[in-house]
């Protein structure tokens, strides 16, 4: 009993999971599209389970995960471009990196007490402060932006794979799978017990003696190190970074979307999202790339798969506030109960 | 010593501090306000006229958060369809911007009352930020939608009168007018007359009206509003559409000396969010005065700070507002 208690199901479930992305392409040959679809997903399922520490968890709503994410990006990219450092090495200082800048912010935004929407407010305003101050470095190019040095063949220890990108595809199923083992490890913890406390009720949290500040920094922590990982990949893989791709709204909207359409506050919700919505956006952009004739005016025209987004975020939160996860769930439950 | 006034000792001390450095400093600061003299001067002009337009935008949306008690993240994206709606009727049909208030004004006022019925309403008793993820996805569907319609290619409108002399009313006023070395155009001189104008009306509506009563009613405590008979639905209703109202006049009144894009009202929520927190959320004499201190702040900033862009400034001035008077400049700390 002690063993399974010590082991939630979660573990195996993820070990299931990594298994069956791991096979995935091997079972199924994929086009160089649906690689690049399945790395996308992946990679927006990392940043989804970073978001969820802080926001689904710790329940501190953050409007700016874009720092932390640019952060990352630009780390590994300053040093692989002036150091030649392997991104491996450069992804771990730009979690470094960005962990002290949520170390920063997180404790002077809990120490002033910024609490819901004042919070949410501050983590936007940090976000936008970066990226105004980015446009104006001339040591990470100013507004024009960065590339990742061309290189040719595949090597794992540069993270380029120009021969067979579904190397890509391992690469971010590996941080993915790390990201959501350490959500698990916090949910399986006392801080993920404290962090859930302070979400439901945090004057309550506090009175049994729960050391707020403490506990909520360090979730910010492990959230900003988290996203600055997914942030590194991100530039290897698209090979190009400047100052509103790292530190630009949609960014911040883009992480927040999975977890939320998925089910935030759970292990599995930010996956779910990720699963659900980049595929249904890369579908869309690839029909308005062509679209049948009846609506050939919409071709080429951008924005469509974003308005998408838009209406499904509209439309989950009027009908399906916990998400994708939480709607299966109600109705498993409704199932069980006419049984 | 009680906090409070340890840190108005601080204050002072600080105060008096810089006041003994300037005065040491004279001859220096008298050189370099000859050589920056007239660029100050011609910041705050223009920092106190478009911050009037600042003020409306912001009164709208601490009119919504005041009574609503949503951050209204769709606030710009709906001040950019006011601002198309106004482009078209120039572009197509050749309707005067500033005659146009009259039109975009109505048009948001009922674009307003159909978002608020749609999709805020049934959300009401939804989470914090629930609702503001919803006013999000609205700002998402919105700023896309004009994207499909008019694509990104920025837009403006270019009036044929407002340079040289100029008929105002009985007057005749010589364009742009130049003032202790200052420039005023007659683009923001309107800006500046209609959004004070508009403003006044806006508290006259609140202030001395049945509905303006029953909003900050419903403002200060929402079942005693109801207890007393006020329909606190309806009043949601309206005042989501008097805010949405304040951004389509906001929209008239920019298009004269701004780009449209499909983002444009982008920079205006959060300017207005900037502004609404240092004004005291849900205040409106706090978001008039601090809509000019932001626009005075964000032209100012282009004098001082290394930076092409004006924003960096106001998001300065927000983070600290933020940490050290969260309830606003003028807001009490309770």
């Amino acid at each position: 009993m002690t063993m399974l208690r010590r082991f939630p199901k979660d573990y195996f479930i993820l070990a299931a999971v990594a298994a069956a992305l791991a096979l995935l392409p091997l079972v199924f040959p994929l086009s160089e599209f649906q690689v690049s679809v399945a790395v996308f997903t992946l990679y927006w399922a990392l940043l989804g389970t970073a978001w969820n520490i802080m926001g689904g968890y710790a329940g501190q709503f953050s409007f700016g995960h874009a720092a932390y994410f640019g952060l990352g990006a630009y780390a590994s990219t300053v040093l692989l471009i002036n150091y030649d450092l392997s991104p491996w090495i450069g992804m771990l200082v730009g979690a470094g990196l960005a962990g002290v800048f949520g170390l920063v912010t997180g404790f002077l935004t809990f120490r002033y007490g910024l609490k819901g929407p004042y919070f949410t407010l501050a983590t936007f305003a940090f976000a936008e402060m970066l990226r105004l101050v980015s446009t104006e470095l001339e040591f990470i190019n100013t507004s024009i932006g960065l590339h990742i040095p061309l290189t040719e063949g595949d090597s794992w220890s540069a993270l380029q794979f120009n021969e067979t990108p579904l190397f890509f595809y391992y690469a971010i199923l590996i941080l993915m799978v790390g990201g959501i083992l350490v959500n698990i490890l916090i949910a399986n913890n006392k801080l993920g017990y404290y962090l859930q406390a302070i979400r439901e009720d945090e004057d309550a949290a506090a009175s049994l003696g729960v050391n707020l500040l403490r506990y909520k920094t360090t979730a910010v922590v492990i959230s900003a190190a988290l996203s600055a990982l997914g942030g590194s990949f991100f530039v290897q893989f698209f090979r190009f970074i400047d100052p509103s791709l790292a530190f630009g709204v949609s960014i911040s909207i883009e992480i927040l979307l999975r977890p939320i359409v998925g089910g935030m506050g759970t292990i599995w919700g930010p996956f779910i999202g990720a699963v659900f919505l980049t595929p249904l956006g890369e579908a869309t952009r690839s029909f308005v790339r062509t679209p049948p004739e009846f609506l050939n005016s919409i071709e080429g025209r951008s924005g469509v798969d974003e308005m998408l987004f838009g209406i499904i975020l509209i439309l989950v939160i009027l009908y399906m506030p916990d998400g994708i996860l939480g709607a299966v769930q109600r109705i498993t439950q409704r199932i069980k109960k006419l049984s | 010593m009680p906090k409070e006034t340890r840190t108005r000792y601080i204050i002072f001390f600080a105060l008096l501090i810089l006041l003994v450095v300037a005065g040491l400093n004279w001859g220096a600061i008298q050189e370099w306000m000859a050589l920056k003299g007239v660029v100050l001067r011609q910041a705050a002009v223009t920092g106190i006229l478009v911050g009037s337009v600042l003020s409306l935008v912001a009164m709208g949306l601490t009119l919504i958060f005041g009574v609503l008690d949503i951050i209204n993240f769709a606030h710009g994206a709906l001040m950019t369809v006011g601002m198309y709606i106004t482009f078209v009727l120039f572009d197509r049909y050749g309707v005067d911007p500033y005659l146009s208030i009259l039109i975009t004004v109505p048009a948001l006022f009922g674009i307003g009352l159909v978002v608020q019925r749609l999709i805020i309403h049934p959300a009401r008793n939804a989470p914090a930020h629930n609702q503001l993820l919803l006013t999000l996805g609205l700002a998402i569907l919105i700023e896309n939608f004009l994207l499909i319609i008019f694509t990104g290619t920025p837009r403006s409108i270019r009036l044929d009168y407002g340079r040289g002399l100029t008929a105002v009313g009985p007057l005749t006023i010589d364009f742009p007018i130049r003032l202790a070395g200052t420039t005023i155009t007659m683009n923001k001189l309107a800006a500046f007359v209609f959004a004070m104008v508009l403003a006044v009306v806006l508290f006259y509506i609140l202030q001395r009206t049945d509905l303006g009563k029953a909003i900050r009613a419903t403002a200060q405590d929402k079942e005693g509003a109801s207890l007393v008979g006020i329909n606190v639905d309806r009043i949601n209703l309206i005042t989501f559409g008097l805010g949405t109202a304040c951004v389509g006049a906001a929209a008239s009144l920019v298009l004269p000396f701004l780009f449209v894009d499909p983002f444009a009202g982008n920079t205006f929520n959060i300017t207005a969010f900037v502004i609404v927190v240092l004004g005291g959320m849900g205040s409106i004499p706090g978001a008039l005065l601090g809509g000019l201190i932001v626009g005075l702040t964000q032209e100012m900033a282009v004098v001082f700070l290394p930076s092409s862009t004006k924003l960096l400034g106001v998001f300065i001035v927000f983070v600290l507002v933020l940490f050290f008077r969260p309830d606003g400049l003028f807001g009490s700390k309770s």
